[in-house]
């Protein structure tokens, strides 16, 4: 494989197959019903910091 | 005994380094090598100190490893703060340094080995210790997990402060490979590979063995952050050395292949060590401080993989107008030039995280910290595509123009940010009521913004006067300045920007006061900032 392959097969169908990929995360993120479970894992940060594994002493 | 095993590996490692030091076979690496020799003496007879050599207690005291590892965290946390302020100065003196050249000190201070110092110190001292402690805090927080690995975390601290002691000395000595961003020698780049690769399974073993479902969104930029950094430091380091007991390696590349490694890596590290890392930071830390979850969450994903696709290919637009193929220079300022919408998405889900308490910009100085931070990411973010385009890059290339660009991003962005976590992070960790002074906090801010705004200003006019003296023509068709002429001009601005950054040092100095202040458990008794607690009732 020269230099030539390689680029032509990544401004083609390396290009094509990186589009679809991100065109695919896109509609993923905001299909129908994402927005409930997403506003659901935003929460997370904001639980409690106290460790789970552990009894709280202090 | 506690470390026995670790002391007498650290103490092999002394031998070893010993040898280096006899058998080199250039005197930079021999130095070099007595460095290292002395640095893991040290630490042996420190480890040697904690190791008790009484015999074995028939219930040997195990060591508590049902909650989070927060103790590492600490020490990363003080680690940001002190090569943090390491890095500042030696930012102050190589300034100071270019207005007024007497000051350099032949030959291990002198500008030319000062100034990768500076760099490292602040890019990956710094900031690399502020990425390691909040990432280790916010993948336990956001997992519900302990860090996996035991003390590999340990492992991957106390390796990362060798590598930065070995790349700062090795400066200073003269050893580097001339790599924007990347100059320590091969031996040192090898190390620093095996601290990350440890640190990517600490990472990932913890997100493997998380007890929520899902993985937060920080995490996310986090990972990125440290997969892409171990792929490009190890493409931009192939190198071979010239004896492995030496210091000199010469690249895998040549030529421009071996300039756009560099810059591939040299932009990536701007991209994925300095964004992605950080903005890992903003989504954890800005909604804790606030109260509030991150405004859009899906927002954030597609700021994720439009960052992470785009990013990639920016590096080329540091070529423009060389003997890079000029296909390769418009692709690098396309993506360059794209990547504002991720920029600007991620910028406003951060600011508008905030709505509904944009009193605590008011009210909270660490707030204010973490918005200034993103309102800095912004606008180095909107200034940077500006620049990579080929026509005003014409102008701004290889002027103090892009190091203001580069500084209102590094002070603005990646500074403001850690110091924001690095506030909120150390009432939590010594289990403090609050800081010792949030009115400190306030003459931090302040400071650091009349220090960054002074520098980034100064640094425009400079660069764009620069820029317009190197390509004045007269009507013959010759250069109208000599280059001596143009460097003469940059005085006043050099003297301006190092006051600029002096008062940036001076607020780091102030938050390295109130942090160890806090961590003593002192409480400075202090009128509260106007309008953050409720009026109280009389009589009371």
């Amino acid at each position: 494989m020269d230099y030539q392959t390689m680029r032509t097969f990544a401004d083609s169908w390396g290009l094509l197959f990186m589009v679809i990929v991100f065109v695919a995360v896109v509609i993923y993120t905001f299909r129908p019903g994402s927005k409930k479970k997403a506003d659901e894992i935003a929460q997370i940060p904001l639980k409690d910091d106290d460790d789970p594994n552990k009894d709280d002493k202090e | 005994m506690k470390f026995a095993v670790e002391t007498v590996a650290v103490g092999v490692g002394a031998f070893l380094a010993l040898l280096g030091a006899a058998f080199a076979r250039d005197n930079m690496f021999a130095a070099h090598m007595w460095v290292l020799f002395f640095v893991l003496l040290i630490s042996v007879v420190v480890m040697l100190r904690n190791v008790n050599f009484s015999a074995a207690k028939a219930v040997p005291e195990a060591a508590d490893t049902s909650g989070y590892n927060d103790e590492v965290v600490k020490y990363g946390a003080i680690a940001t703060l002190f090569w943090g302020i390491i890095g500042f100065l030696v930012g102050v003196v190589v300034a100071a340094q270019l207005a007024f050249p007497d000051l350099n000190i032949e030959p291990w201070f002198n500008f030319g080995r000062m100034r990768p110092l500076h760099t490292s110190a602040v890019i990956f001292a710094f900031g690399g210790n502020a990425l390691l402690a909040t990432s280790f805090y916010v993948v336990q927080r956001t997992t519900r997990a302990r860090l996996w690995g035991g003390n590999a975390a340990w492992f991957v601290f106390w390796g990362y402060q060798l590598f930065i002691v070995m790349a700062a000395t090795g400066y200073l000595l003269g050893i580097t490979q001339s790599r924007e961003y990347a100059e320590p020698e091969w031996y040192v780049d090898l190390w620093l590979t095996v601290v990350w690769v440890v640190y990517l399974l600490v990472f990932l073993g913890t997100l493997m063995r998380r007890k929520e479902p899902h993985i937060y969104v920080a995490n996310w930029f986090y990972l990125a952050f440290i997969v892409t950094i171990a792929m490009l430091h190890v493409v931009n380091n192939l190198a071979v050395p010239v004896t492995f007991l030496g210091a000199k390696s010469y690249s895998a590349f040549a030529g421009v292949q071996d300039a756009l490694t560099q810059w591939w890596y040299g932009h990536n590290a701007v991209g994925f060590f300095l964004t992605a890392g950080f903005l890992g930071m903003m989504y954890y830390f800005i909604p804790k401080q606030v109260g509030r979850p991150v405004y859009s969450y899906r927002l954030s994903i597609i700021h994720f993989w439009s960052l992470i696709f785009l990013y990639i290919w920016a590096g080329p637009h540091h070529l423009h107008y060389t003997a890079l193929p000029d296909w390769a220079q418009t692709l690098g300022m396309v993506f360059s030039v794209m990547l504002w919408m991720p920029s600007w998405g991620g910028m406003i889900n951060g600011l508008m995280t905030l709505s509904g308490a944009w009193d605590k910009i008011r009210t909270d100085p660490i707030v204010r910290m973490m918005v200034i931070a993103v309102a800095f990411y912004g606008m180095s973010t909107f200034e940077g595509p500006v620049m990579s385009i080929k026509a005003v890059n014409s102008l701004s290339h290889y002027t103090d123009w892009t190091i203001g660009h580069v500084h209102s991003g590094a002070l603005g962005w990646v500074g403001m940010i850690s110091f924001g976590a690095v506030y909120y992070l150390v009432p939590k960790l010594w289990h403090r009521q609050r800081l010792y002074s949030l009115r400190l906090v306030n003459w931090h801010f302040w400071l650091a913004t009349l220090g960054i705004v002074i520098y980034a200003a100064v640094m425009w006019v400079a660069g764009i006067q620069q820029g317009l003296m190197w390509r004045e023509y007269d009507e013959q068709g010759f250069l109208v300045f000599s280059f001596a002429e143009t460097v003469a001009a940059m005085k006043p601005y050099y003297i301006l920007r190092t006051i600029g950054g002096a008062l940036y040092l001076i607020g780091g100095l102030i938050m390295g006061y109130n942090i160890v202040m806090t961590i003593l458990g002192r409480e400075r008794e202090e009128a509260p900032i106007p309008g953050s607690q409720p009026a109280m009732q009389p009589a009371e």
